[in-house]
C-alpha cells in the first residue's frame, strides 16, 4: 500500500514535471539569448491554450490538429510579442530590467484584454481520451499523465537535436555566447531572435493545451508559469537540460510535500526553493558561471 | 463628494507606498517585484491589532510599519548579502512575496483568503495627508543625508561607489528597510480605510504597479513617481472605465513607457525645478 503510493505520487510528479519543463524550456531559451526574465511566457501559454481551445470547439478538429494550431498560434503570438515590446528596447542595449518590465505590462494587457473579451469563465477541453486509467505495480496512473510526460520528453529532445544539430540551432548557440559577434559573423539577429520566440511560442503552445486538457482554461492560468522559473532557476537559467531536469524534479518534490506533508505548503515551499537557490546556487544545479559583468 | 474624496485618499495611501519603492528601486538602483508584501504585512499587522486587541490606531499603525520593517531582513539579509545579480534579485523577492501572501491565505488569525472584515475605519483624509507630508519630508531628508547620497553613489555604479567605501550590502538593507516602512504604513493606512483586507489585494500585480508608477514616474525622482501613482490610481477611478479595459489599458502603458520613455515621466529632475530660475539647484539632478 505505502509503496503503491509511493509510486503513484512519484508518477503524478513526474507529469506535473513534464509541464512544467515545458513551460520552463521555452522561458529557459528566450532567457538565454536575450538574458532577460519574459514574464509574459504565461500569457502566451494561455492564449495558446485559447488557441487550442477554439480550434477543439469551434472547429471540433481532433487532438494532433488542436495541438498543431495551437503551437502555430502562439509561436505566432510570441514573435508578434518580441517585435512590438522587446525589439526596440534590444537594439538600443536597454538595461534587462527594462525588458522584464515591458514583459510584465505585455502579461498584464493580454491577460486582462481575454479577461475583458472572452470573459473569466472557466472552460473545459472536450475529452480527447477517455479517461483510460492503467495499473502500474498496483497503483493506478491516467494514461494523460503518461502520455504528457512522454510527449514533453520528446519534444524537448527534439530541440535539443535542432540545437545542437542544424545550422540555425548553431546560430542559436553562437548568439547565446556572443551576440554581437554572431551578429558580426554574418547572421541575422532579428531572424534569429524571431526564430527563437517561435520555439519558445510553441513550446508554450504544447504546455497550454496540456494544461488546459489536466486542468481548465481561464484568463489566469498562466500565473502556473511562476513554477517554471522556480524549475528554470534549479536546473539553471538558459540552460535546455537544466530545465528539463529542474522541471521534472520540482514536479515531482512539490508532490511529494503536497502528499505527504501538507498541500497548503506546496506552494511556500516551492518559493523558499526559489529564494534558496538564488541566494546559495545562482547558477542552478548544472548551470555555468554567469556572474554580471562589471 | 464622498467618492472623490475616497479616490483622493486611495491615491494618497499609494503614493506612500510608492514613495518607499522609490528610495529602493530609483534612488539606489534595485528593482523589487515583490513590494506589495510588505504592504499587506503593515495592513494585517495594524489590523490584526485594533481588530482583535482594540490596540489604539496610530500605536498599531507605528506597529504595522515596524513588521513589515522587520520582515523586509528576512528576504533583504540573504539575498542583498550574496549580491545577487539586479534581475535575480526582482526574482526573489517574488518569490518571497508570492510565498507570503499563500502564508496569509491558511492563517488562522488572518481569516485565511476570506478576508478581514469590519476593521475599523480610522482613515480619514487629514491622517493620510500628514502622513504623506511626512514620509515626504523623512524621505527626502534621508536622501540628503550620508546614507542617501550611498544609496545614490550605489545605484549609479555599484563597483565604483563599494571603492569608495560605501558598504553595499548595510546601505541597500536600510534602503530596503526603509522602503519596507512605507509600504507598511500604507498598509495600515490602507486596511483601516476600506475596512476589509484580503490576501488576494497583495498580489504580483499591485508589486507591479507600484514598480511601475516608480519606473514611469521616473528613477531619482521623488515628485514624478507620486504624480505617476496619483494618475494611475485618480484617473481611471474618476473615469470610471470598466475595470478590466483599465489593467489592459495599464499593461500597455507599461510597455509603451518602456519603449518610448524609459527616464519616466520626471527623468531625475523634481518638479520644484520648474518653479526656479536656475534649472539644477542641487547638483544632484542627472540629465
Amino acid at each position: 500500500m505505502w509503496a503503491g503510493l509511493f509510486l503513484q505520487t512519484l508518477i503524478t510528479g513526474l507529469s506535473i514535471g513534464g509541464i512544467y519543463a515545458l513551460m520552463a524550456v521555452g522561458y529557459s531559451l528566450v532567457f538565454s539569448v536575450l538574458n532577460f526574465s519574459n514574464f509574459a511566457h504565461g500569457a502566451v501559454i494561455m492564449l495558446g491554450a485559447y488557441v487550442g481551445l477554439a480550434l477543439a470547439t469551434k472547429l471540433s478538429l481532433g487532438f494532433g490538429l488542436v495541438l498543431a494550431g495551437s503551437i502555430a498560434g502562439a509561436g505566432i503570438i510570441a514573435v508578434l510579442n518580441e517585435r512590438l515590446a522587446y525589439s526596440s528596447l534590444r537594439r538600443r542595449k536597454a538595461p534587462s530590467l527594462y525588458l522584464m518590465i515591458s514583459a510584465m505590462g505585455c502579461a498584464v494587457f493580454l491577460e486582462n484584454l481575454v479577461y475583458a473579451t472572452i470573459g473569466s469563465r472557466f472552460y473545459a477541453f472536450p475529452e480527447f481520451f477517455a479517461r483510460q486509467v492503467i495499473s502500474v505495480g498496483g497503483s493506478s496512473v491516467s494514461l494523460l499523465d503518461v502520455g504528457a510526460f512522454l510527449f514533453a520528453l520528446a519534444a524537448i529532445m527534439g530541440l535539443h537535436l535542432f540545437i545542437t544539430r542544424t545550422r540555425t540551432g548553431i546560430a542559436i548557440r553562437a548568439g547565446v555566447s556572443d551576440m554581437t559577434m554572431c551578429s558580426l559573423m554574418g547572421v541575422d539577429l532579428d531572424r534569429l531572435i524571431a526564430i527563437v520566440f517561435l520555439l519558445a511560442g510553441g513550446f508554450a503552445g504544447v504546455a497550454g493545451v496540456f494544461l488546459g486538457i489536466k486542468y481548465l482554461v481561464y484568463p489566469t492560468m498562466g500565473w502556473v508559469t511562476n513554477k517554471a522559473y522556480i524549475a528554470a532557476v534549479i536546473g539553471g537559467l538558459g540552460s535546455l537540460p537544466g530545465a528539463l531536469a529542474g522541471g521534472l524534479l520540482l514536479g515531482v518534490v512539490e508532490t511529494f510535500v503536497s502528499s505527504y506533508v501538507s498541500s497548503v505548503m506546496r506552494d511556500v515551499f516551492s518559493f523558499t526553493l526559489l529564494i534558496a537557490f538564488l541566494v546559495w546556487r545562482p547558477n542552478g544545479l548544472w548551470g555555468q558561471d554567469s556572474e554580471e559583468k562589471v | 463628494m464622498d467618492y472623490i474624496l475616497s479616490i483622493v485618499i486611495l491615491a494618497c495611501i499609494n503614493m506612500i507606498a510608492v514613495l518607499g519603492l522609490s528610495i529602493f528601486t530609483g534612488f539606489t538602483g534595485l528593482f523589487s517585484l515583490g513590494h506589495a508584501a510588505f504592504v499587506a504585512v503593515g495592513a494585517y499587522t495594524s489590523a490584526i491589532l485594533t481588530y482583535y486587541y482594540y490596540v489604539p490606531f496610530y500605536l498599531a499603525l507605528a506597529a504595522g510599519a515596524a513588521a513589515a520593517g522587520l520582515v523586509s531582513l528576512v528576504i533583504g539579509v540573504p539575498t542583498l548579502r550574496a549580491k545577487l545579480r539586479s534581475d535575480y534579485f526582482a526574482i526573489a523577492i517574488l518569490g518571497f512575496g508570492e510565498a507570503l501572501r499563500v502564508i496569509l491565505e491558511n492563517l488562522e488569525i488572518t481569516n485565511g483568503a476570506r478576508g478581514l472584515p469590519g476593521i475599523d475605519g480610522f482613515t480619514t483624509l487629514p491622517v493620510v495627508l500628514v502622513c504623506l507630508a511626512g514620509g515626504v519630508l523623512v524621505a527626502r531628508n534621508f536622501l540628503r543625508s550620508r546614507w542617501g547620497a550611498a544609496c545614490i553613489a550605489i545605484r549609479e555604479d555599484p563597483v565604483a561607489a563599494e571603492m569608495a567605501g560605501v558598504r553595499l550590502f548595510r546601505t541597500r538593507l536600510l534602503s530596503l528597510v526603509v522602503s519596507a516602512v512605507y509600504c507598511g504604513l500604507s498598509g495600515g493606512l490602507l486596511a483601516h480605510f476600506l475596512s476589509f483586507i484580503q490576501p488576494v489585494m497583495f498580489t504580483l500585480v499591485q508589486s507591479t504597479q507600484l514598480l511601475a508608477a516608480v519606473i514611469a514616474g521616473g528613477m531619482g525622482s521623488i515628485s514624478g513617481p507620486l504624480i505617476a501613482s496619483f494618475v494611475f490610481i485618480g484617473l481611471p477611478e474618476a473615469l470610471r472605465v470598466a475595470q478590466m479595459w483599465r489593467l489592459v489599458a495599464y499593461g500597455l502603458l507599461l510597455v509603451l513607457i518602456m519603449v518610448y520613455r524609459p527616464q519616466g515621466l520626471m527623468g531625475y529632475s523634481e518638479l520644484s525645478r520648474f518653479f526656479r530660475k536656475s534649472g539644477n539647484p542641487e547638483g544632484r539632478s542627472r540629465s
